[in-house]
């Protein structure tokens, strides 16, 4: 039987530059923040990010990795607006493809299903057809009405964090909702899922709430507090004063680098777990 | 009793559900979620609620206050999204612009390729508005946000839905504001004043509207809340008042 546990770096050394990488979680909620904080950490750029976005986008775009996002939102749930994804925007720095939040779903199905698009009327009528000239509609072939193609979104790598996980792969949520983790994987040539802790298949819990099964990922990596500072539920809440840090920092050049040097600029995933212990200690 | 502006807000964004039946009512803010409770504890009982994460739930409950235990179902994100498709629902979204044929702008201020602001992005609201109905929530009515165009077409407006796939299922009922009500009863879809609230004069939203709005000779008054209804407010669905923190006294 296949082991697949891995570390944060063993999945970084498979990743590209240039690649498209989707990340699961939705807003500031269950993200693979360690995963994310590894690829801050490496060399590389030129991503195509997919994401129901949060400080993951947030924190890559501020790193200069990325070329392209496509998503339907970014937002920090308790705080609105990503301050580093409306400097990126401000700025031009990043290509983006904006689309409904429902496309999204779409262009992940269809991809996990291998069809070139799916028809929806999300997005038909709204700007998100003028500003993403190159979408297209369909006709239906039975009733002649006219809806809007949603192209596959395929993904070369897609990275999920779950609450458990065995090493095979086979995965459990145990908070409120799956989100779209499942198609993320599924979408996607290889995904990386990271969980709160590796336990035996027997001891994942519920079985209706083991919904991402071994086939669809690739490697498996341990990170207790691995979505921090993103909520992780049941096992942690959001870590709402150190997203107040963050988000201020973000609008201050001296205060950024001062958080950049504290937890980003660190050698591995345990020194930012440390350096994290030790604010909250303090 | 005496109602105050926020009361009359509540009553008000209550109305926009009334007659839908079994239907999820998403409401996005304060004075919108007290207008939604208080519909389904009166006028309204078989509205669906959310507790805003992934649960239906029963009884009412209080403006900051936990959601009740009582449970209904599970809705995830994956279900709200299936229930936007099959058109059970009822969304009141907020606006950062709006204009005269009701499109609305969530995503970004000024031109797209290089915003001046950016804001959260189009999220539902292209697939809310030509899906299901949507009404709209303005707690500070002004030239800001009611605009001649918006610079992004998030949700749909009655000017954008000349497809006839785009038109099947569109309805912006109406526009709730700390002013007024708004609704599209006119041949071609632009904004019209319904109600103004009591103690506001139809040159007072016209001064806050960047556009002409359409209205008759005599613009009714919106109506006020029942002494039950402001019982409800008061005692059960908002007893911190939080409601004033959106529309102030």
């Amino acid at each position: 039987m296949a082991d697949k546990r891995m570390t944060e770096e063993q999945v970084v050394a498979e990743l590209r530059s240039g690649m498209t990488i989707g990340i699961g979680g939705w807003g500031s909620r269950r993200k693979p923040m360690s995963l994310v904080r590894a690829i801050l950490r490496s060399d590389l750029d030129d991503l195509t990010i997919v994401s129901y976005g949060g400080p993951d986008v947030g924190l890559l775009c501020a790193a200069g990795k990325v070329r392209r996002l496509v998503y339907g939102f970014v937002s920090l749930d308790s705080i609105p607006l990503e301050p580093h994804f409306q400097a990126a925007r401000k700025a031009g720095s990043i290509e983006v493809t904006e689309y409904d939040e429902g496309m999204v779903q779409w262009g992940l199905y269809a991809a996990a299903a291998r069809l070139p698009f799916l028809p929806t009327r999300a997005g038909l009528g709204s700007d998100v057809q003028r500003v993403n000239p190159e979408l297209k509609t369909v006709t239906s072939p039975y009733d002649g009405e006219e809806l809007l193609a949603v192209p596959a979104l395929h993904l070369d790598a897609a990275l999920v964090h779950l609450n458990r996980a065995d090493a095979r792969g086979n995965a459990a949520f145990l908070g409120p909702d799956l989100y779209f983790d499942d198609l993320f994987c599924a979408a996607a040539t290889k995904a990386y899922l990271s969980c709160e802790r590796i336990v035996p298949t027997g001891q994942l819990g519920e079985l209706t709430r083991t919904r991402i099964a071994r086939w669809m990922v690739a490697g498996v990596i341990e990170a207790p507090n691995g979505a921090h500072f993103t909520s992780c539920v049941p096992d942690y809440d959001r870590d709402e004063q150190f997203q107040k840090e963050y988000a201020t920092a973000a609008k201050d050049p001296a205060l950024w680098a001062a958080f950049r040097s504290t937890y980003l600029d660190v050698a591995d995933e345990a020194a930012y777990q440390a350096a994290v212990a030790k604010r909250a200690a303090a | 009793m005496t109602a105050t502006r926020a009361e009359v807000c509540a009553v008000a964004c209550a109305e926009v559900w009334r007659g839908d039946g079994e239907i999820l009512a998403s409401p996005m803010a304060l004075v919108p979620s007290l207008g939604a409770r208080l519909a389904r504890e009166t006028f309204e009982p078989d509205l669906l609620l959310s507790d805003g994460e992934a649960s239906y739930v029963d009884g009412p409950w209080a403006l900051g206050a936990p959601a009740p235990d009582a449970v209904e179902a599970w809705i995830p994100y994956r279900a709200v999204f299936d229930l936007v498709w099959s058109g059970r629902r009822h969304v009141m979204m907020g606006a950062s612009q709006i204009d005269r044929y009701g499109n609305q702008n969530i995503s970004c201020i000024g031109d797209f390729a290089r915003p001046t602001n950016q804001l959260l992005g189009v999220r539902g609201a292209p697939g809310n508005t030509v899906n299901h109905p949507t009404s709209y929530w303005v707690p500070k009515h002004s030239t800001r946000v009611f605009v001649e165009r918006v610079d992004m077409v998030s949700g749909v407006g009655y000017d954008h839905v000349e497809q006839a796939e785009a038109r099947r299922f569109h309805e912006i009922r109406r526009v709730v504001t700390n002013l007024c009500v708004l609704d599209f009863g006119t041949p071609d879809g632009a904004m019209r004043l319904a109600s103004v609230h009591p103690g506001v004069t139809v040159d007072d939203v016209q001064a806050a509207t960047g556009f002409p709005l359409v209205m008759d000779t005599d613009v009714p008054t919106t109506r006020l809340p029942t002494d039950d209804e402001l019982r409800l407010i008061r005692d059960v669905l908002d007893p911190r008042s939080l409601r004033d923190r959106e529309v102030p006294a």
